[in-house]
């Protein structure tokens, strides 16, 4: 049928080949018949091969390499769908004379256009890498670029491939690091996961542990965040560890995701907070594990796992949920077990009766297994607390009642231990369990209760050579281990009382030698030698009391979780608790936190990288990283204007950064002016720097600047030029008048920062001033009027003294269009309708674009790319220069916006010239 | 990440295996049989067995497990969730994910498996990607795809896949433009003996059933938002305005999704909507018991309590049981010890009750503890905490949808009659001994 020339026939065959293959039969005879058929156009018959193909290519290599050619013809296709499909096939096909073709494939789709062929290059990374770690070096590089990539569908991949390929090269995260958290959101669930717990492995090698004392932490950023008047006052009084801005980052950035309905993402995110976070701020993960316990058997069964490994540590964790562990009777064995070894762990002084109540109910239950471990973590708790030590012995005595032998057994053996602790007040047990011993048939009892006799034979003289008189008489009836105990009995009491017991003794050392177990005789002999002084004297025997009566250390009951900690939380060898291939250890923290800078992505920096060798775009991803930083710091010191020491710190730290970068641009010899007019203007230092330089480059003028460009394409930053035509280092507009106010005045400026609240969002930096005579209290917004557009507020200022201004910051989407955001300003006693109206410009954000995007743009000239902040759309602006003068042109996705740039750069640029 | 994918049914057979990097043979699945059979019963198999060369990571699903094989460390519950996730999809195709359903459309299956992972790394869970990928069977379509020719297979990329917004395909055009919710509630209790609450919480999740043309913006908000304690949203929910806000804001996904689950505040007070009278009692001497089971509404709110079921395990002496109930029907399964009684309705005025005796194996000794019930049951157009949606606001589209919200509350794990000593007949533990 495969030779038919009729397409549906042929689709026939093919899906009766693939039924054999998932049956697991061989159908590799075939193979001539269905490479044939691998060009066909049929796409559902071409999946077909394509599976066909890679499961059988590797037996059969030579047949294989006639489909190859096929394959690179389609990584040429127009369809991305097409091209990405063929380099998964091209790449799943396991035959090492290939490879050069597979890197060479990789390479390529590494830099094409579709995210979604980029992210198929990354799945192709760890595909090539099984088959040949040789390429390892080549490999590095493509996920070096590919780590660069911004798209979301790209990240996940690309870190599973980096995880995969090399784990220790933390070198190529670092400049990642902070457009990795900020992805994070948006990243599919499954590269989430990747992602979170890479990040946690380089946290952990990459800043100092949160948890050095276990007082207050300083926290700036949460202080500003929560705007937390007390904390802020503890951290100045104790002067102290200071958060990485970047360790907190990672932390507020994953946060969200506790929230994920995807069962993974939440577990990685409390490993990472339970391995990374303050002590303090662990508690926030508790209640969404203990809401993963209502999901599948399976997931309980990990998440419990975890949990028992936590509440060792932290026992207040999961006190509050303590009821969430409670044993259902139709819970699988095993999650009982672990939901029993939590309520263990989580036992203390004031919940120990609840704890044994509940206990209590499971010994009675049917399954008897599960009985037998509730006794023995009544033996834990009555061991952990001495004050319910007595309680519980008494509870397992009458359990010495019951009728299941496996529960008397286990109570048996748990009373041994807990007996140990503290055997001279407890005679009466002794004689009680030397009572029923007559009726207790299971030989790890029977054993246990000889050896409680042995051992505390002073305090029962009088039923203890009783008890070995029974023995002796059953002794052949025994099991090894009870024998074992016997000779043992026998010879303590030998050596305390051993008027009576003396023949007995004797009787029991013949029967054990000729018993049929060489164990038993091997001890007989043994205890013999020891406690008989025979003729020759034994040296021992001198020592003998000192031997078999030494005092001897009560056994610890604990936990089987308890070094489970050394494992990662969530990982398989967390399960298995050993250690699984491929597990990579979590490194201790650094006792020296390493440079924070390699993080940093400068502009300066990211220019030298990018303009000599491309010319023309200007790496915003990077600045974004950048002026997140400064952003934040300018954020913190206007809050933080109460306590100004504290900000000072603050911004101590970070100034050198970027002072330096300030200066390396300085010497940078490419289109520097107008990144740092953009800087200069940003910190706000009010420096006036003119960025007109495209006109003047255009126009030729001839301006004492240094006009250092290589080729007539120039990296400006247009919207720097767009909304301050006339130059004013931060242009304020009025929101509301002193006049209308009653004596509150607000002006606001676009910080060109991308916004800390959601990157759809704009921010925009209030000031409020008090022009009154009067303090103004509460003030807030209040009414979101305008639709559609979302508005971040900012914390409520409590009070405004008169002739006190403050500034706060605010974040808004404008969904990609200059209508005003108009919101209700209340203080306490009014309220004002105030509206924000955002010039064009401010909508937009710089981006960056690779060499290859633009050359496929066929756009030369004056390039700048930027996106719209809310929508993503692009929008790119480029300038040809023309005999006589410049023609403009803007593309974008939004035509509105398109022609409102174009009108306004064309009247900037004549006005120019 | 992943290896291979068996699929076992219970009879242990391996119907499917699917490998995505080199052949695994399936004697591996030797080691999952032989812990199958040391842990007796399907679920009490470990979900994680470990191999000397590989390890297994299983989940057991409409009497089918999954046996997945991993070579490398990787998190377990990664694995775990992707299998109930290509579980749930099975579901979603063939409407039941079942042996039968699997074996006629392994075809289907296996492109489905090739999407869905690409080298042991998810590739597209997403439903809406998958069923514009791979179109699910439908008579009809099998009928033109034999006269035409045509495939089942998407030709482009789904435009999920690249947006932003993965959860939902471009063009998506509705005559009726609907969109429903579902607001369905648990309780889980255990309740002792008197009828006294032991522990009581109420899960609830919201399900929509969403079939909106464009790009709709939807915002759906509560009266009482403060109710809910603990969320988990799916992706498509803008968690900074929930933050914020306390509303739902959100561009859904085509079809039907579960929208969020959530945990009722633990501080409120649950309202249990039965109470039952039990007394369920063997006898010392003779080998017989009786059983008198009584059910009746509590706290209501006005609405009827449909299909409650109670189902009773039965120790293992319990031989037949010879009752007579008011209302509905019993039926016992000497086999697995497992009384079922069908109630249907509770009624205000005649009270259900269930009665009779008995029969014990002789010679066996009395069963120590009393069996607990567990009651399954239904109340429409309630949700038992309280919550209520307020509106819901669709922008971005012209159209005026309809819109609808149904509130149910279900009984979750509701188990009675659990014995647990009082505080003054304590036996055991008394601190105060």
């Amino acid at each position: 049928m495969l030779e038919s020339s009729k397409e549906s026939l042929k689709l026939e065959a093919m899906k009766r080949v693939v039924g054999l293959i998932a049956k697991g039969k061989n159908a590799s005879e075939l193979f001539p018949a269905v490479v044939k058929n691998v060009a066909n156009k049929n796409l559902e018959l071409k999946k077909l091969v394509y599976v066909y193909l890679v499961r059988y290519a590797e037996e059969q290599q030579d047949l294989a390499l006639l489909s190859i050619s096929t394959f690179q013809r389609a990584l040429k296709d127009p369809n991305q769908l097409i091209r990405a499909s063929a380099l998964r096939v091209l790449s799943s096909i396991r035959v090492p004379i290939i490879v050069p073709i597979m890197m060479l494939a990789i390479k390529e789709a590494a830099s094409d256009l579709s995210p979604y062929v980029r992210k198929t290059a990354a799945h192709a990374i760890q595909k090539l890498y099984s088959l040949d770690a040789d390429q390892k070096d080549h490999l590095i590089e493509v996920i070096e670029k590919l780590l660069k990539d911004k798209s979301t569908l790209v990240a996940g991949s690309v870190v599973m491939a980096f995880e995969e390929v090399c784990p220790d090269r933390i070198d190529l995260i670092h400049r990642n690091y902070r457009k990795l958290c900020n992805l994070l959101m948006d990243v599919e669930e499954w590269g989430q996961v990747v992602i979170i717990s890479m990040l946690t492995r380089y946290a952990r090698t990459q800043f100092i542990s949160p948890w050095k004392e276990d007082g207050v932490f300083e926290n700036s950023e949460k202080a500003f965040y929560e705007s937390d008047e007390e904390k802020r006052k503890s951290a100045e009084e104790t002067k102290p560890y200071a958060m990485d801005p970047d360790h907190r980052l990672l932390l507020r950035s994953t946060k969200p995701l506790l929230q994920s309905r995807n069962t993974a993402v939440v577990m990685s995110v409390a490993q990472l907070y339970w391995h990374l976070a303050p002590k303090h701020e662990v508690n926030i993960i508790t209640k969404s594990l203990v809401r993963l316990l209502r999901s599948h058997r399976e997931v309980q069964y990990i998440v419990l796992q975890n949990i028992a490994t936590m509440s060792i540590q932290r026992k207040g964790m999961f006190e509050p949920f303590m009821k969430s562990f409670y044993v259902r009777s139709t819970d699988a064995t095993h999650i009982k077990t672990l939901k029993l070894e939590i309520l263990t762990n989580l036992a203390n002084e004031a919940n120990i009766s609840t704890v044994l109540r509940e206990f209590q109910t499971y010994v009675k239950s049917q399954d008897k297994a599960f009985a037998a471990a509730t006794i023995q973590a009544i033996g834990r708790c009555a061991t952990n607390i001495s004050e319910i030590t007595d309680t519980c012995l008494n509870g397992l005595v009458l359990l010495l009642s019951n009728r299941d032998e496996t529960v008397v057994a286990e109570s048996v053996v748990v009373i041994r231990k807990l007996l140990q602790t503290q055997p001279s007040e407890h005679s009466d047990i002794i004689k009680h369990m030397a009572k029923l011993f007559d009726n207790i048939t299971v030989p790890m009892a029977r054993a246990s209760i000889l050896w409680l006799i042995g051992e505390y034979c002073e305090h029962v003289p009088k039923i203890a050579p009783d008890v070995l008189r029974k023995m002796a008489k059953t002794f052949h009836n025994e099991e090894d281990i009870v024998k074992l105990q016997t000779v043992s009995l026998a010879a303590k009491l030998y050596l305390t009382n051993s008027k009576q017991t003396k023949l007995l003794t004797q009787y029991i050392l013949n029967l054990g030698k000729y018993d049929q177990n060489y164990d038993i005789r091997d001890r007989t002999r043994f205890i013999r030698q020891l406690i008989v002084p025979s003729e020759r004297g034994g040296a021992l025997s001198k020592y003998a009391r000192r031997i078999l009566l030494a005092p001897k250390p009560a056994p610890v009951l604990q936990s089987a979780f308890k070094d489970r900690d050394r494992f990662q939380l969530g990982t398989l060898s967390h399960t298995l608790n050993s250690k699984a291939t491929g597990y990579l250890e979590l490194s201790d923290w650094p006792p020296m936190a390493p440079d924070q800078s390699v993080r940093n992505v400068e502009v300066a920096e990211a220019m030298k990288e990018w303009s000599p060798a491309v010319g023309k775009a200007k790496s915003s991803k990077s600045d974004d990283k950048f002026y997140s930083d400064s952003g934040e710091e300018e954020d913190e010191q206007a809050a933080d204007s109460g306590s100004d020491e504290e900000g000072g710190s603050e911004g101590s730290t970070r100034t050198p950064v970027s002072l330096s970068s300030e200066a390396e641009s300085e010497n940078s010899e490419t289109s520097e002016d107008s990144s740092q007019s953009e800087k200069s203007s940003d910190s706000g230092t009010g420096v006036k720097k003119t960025t007109t330089q495209k006109n003047k480059k255009l126009q030729q003028a001839k301006k004492p600047r240094k006009l250092v460009s290589v080729c007539d394409r120039v990296c400006v930053c247009v919207c720097q030029q767009l909304s301050s035509p006339v130059f004013v280092p931060v242009h304020t507009y009025e929101l509301l008048h002193r006049m209308t106010g009653k004596g509150l005045a607000a002006q606001y400026h676009f910080s060109r920062q991308p916004c800390i609240y959601d990157d759809r969002m704009i921010s925009v930096q209030l000031t409020f001033s008090n022009n009154g005579d009067h303090t103004l209290e509460n003030i807030h917004i209040s009414e979101k009027t305008s639709a559609g557009q979302n508005i971040h507020c900012f914390s409520p200022i409590e009070c405004l003294e008169p002739e006190k201004s403050v500034t706060v910051s605010m974040g808004v989407d404008f969904n990609d269009s200059t209508q005003a955001a108009s919101f209700q300003l209340c203080t306490k006693a009014e309220g004002f309708n105030v509206s924000i109206q955002p010039a064009v410009g401010e909508l937009l954000l710089p981006v960056t674009m690779s060499e290859q995007d633009f050359s496929k743009e066929q756009v030369w000239g004056a390039v700048f790319a930027a996106k719209l902040v809310s929508s993503g759309a692009l929008v790119l602006v480029c300038v040809v220069q023309k005999d006589s003068g410049a023609q403009l042109t803007v593309n974008t996705e939004k035509t509105i916006i398109g022609s409102m740039l174009l009108r306004e750069l064309q009247t900037v640029l004549s006005q120019g010239s | 990440m992943i290896h291979s994918l068996f699929l076992i049914n219970n009879a242990g057979d391996i119907f499917l295996e699917k490998h995505w990097k080199s052949v695994i043979s399936r004697s591996v699945c030797d080691y999952f049989f032989e812990a199958q059979e040391k842990a007796m019963e399907p679920d009490n198999v470990p979900p994680v067995i470990r191999t000397p060369h590989h390890y297994l990571i299983n989940i057991y699903r409409d009497k089918i497990f999954f046996v997945s094989v991993i070579q490398t460390e990787v998190p377990p519950l990664f694995v775990i969730e992707f299998l109930h996730r290509v579980a749930e999809m099975f579901q979603d195709y063939f409407g039941d994910c079942s042996e039968v359903a699997i074996k006629d459309n392994v075809v289907i299956v296996y492109e489905l498996l090739e999407e869905m992972l690409d080298n042991g790394f998810p590739l597209a869970t997403e439903s809406n990607i998958l069923k514009e990928l791979i179109k699910p069977p439908t008579i009809l379509r099998s009928m033109v795809n034999s006269i035409t020719g045509s495939s089942n297979v998407g030709e482009t990329l789904p435009t999920g896949q690249l947006s932003t917004v993965p959860w939902r395909r471009a063009g998506v055009k509705y005559t009726n433009n609907e969109a429903y919710f579902d607001v369905v509630e648990e309780i889980d209790a255990i309740l002792d003996k008197s009828g006294t609450t032991v522990f009581a919480e109420i899960q609830g999740v919201i399900d929509a059933c969403v079939k909106l043309s464009g790009m709709p913006d939807l915002t759906l908000s509560f009266m009482n938002p403060r109710l809910l304690d603990d969320v988990s949203f799916h992706p498509c929910v803008r968690f900074k305005r929930w933050e914020s806000e306390r509303v739902l804001s959100f561009i859904p996904p085509d079809g039907n999704f579960r929208l969020m689950s959530y945990h009722v505040n633990a501080q409120n007070l649950v309202a249990i909507p039965v109470y039952v009278r039990q007394n369920i009692s063997f006898f010392e001497s003779g080998s017989s018991g009786r059983l008198d089971i009584t059910l009746g509404p509590k706290q209501t709110m006005g609405k009827t309590v449909e299909c409650v079921v109670v189902t009773v395990h039965m120790p293992k002496v319990v031989l037949n049981a010879n009752l007579t109930a008011t209302q509905g029907n019993y039926t016992y399964d000497p086999v697995t010890k497992i009384l079922v009684w069908d109630i249907g309705k509770l009624n205000q005025q005649k009270l259900p009750n269930l009665k009779g005796s008995l029969s014990l194996q002789s010679g066996a000794p009395k069963p120590e503890e009393n069996p607990s019930l567990n009651i399954d049951l239904k109340i429409q157009q309630l949700a038992i905490s309280g919550l209520k949606v307020n509106r819901l606001d669709m922008y971005g589209e012209k159209y005026k949808p309809f819109k609808g919200v149904k509130y149910v509350t279900k009984a979750g794990k509701f188990q009675t009659g659990k014995v647990v000593p009082k505080q003054s007949s304590r036996l055991l533990f008394d601190k105060t001994k």
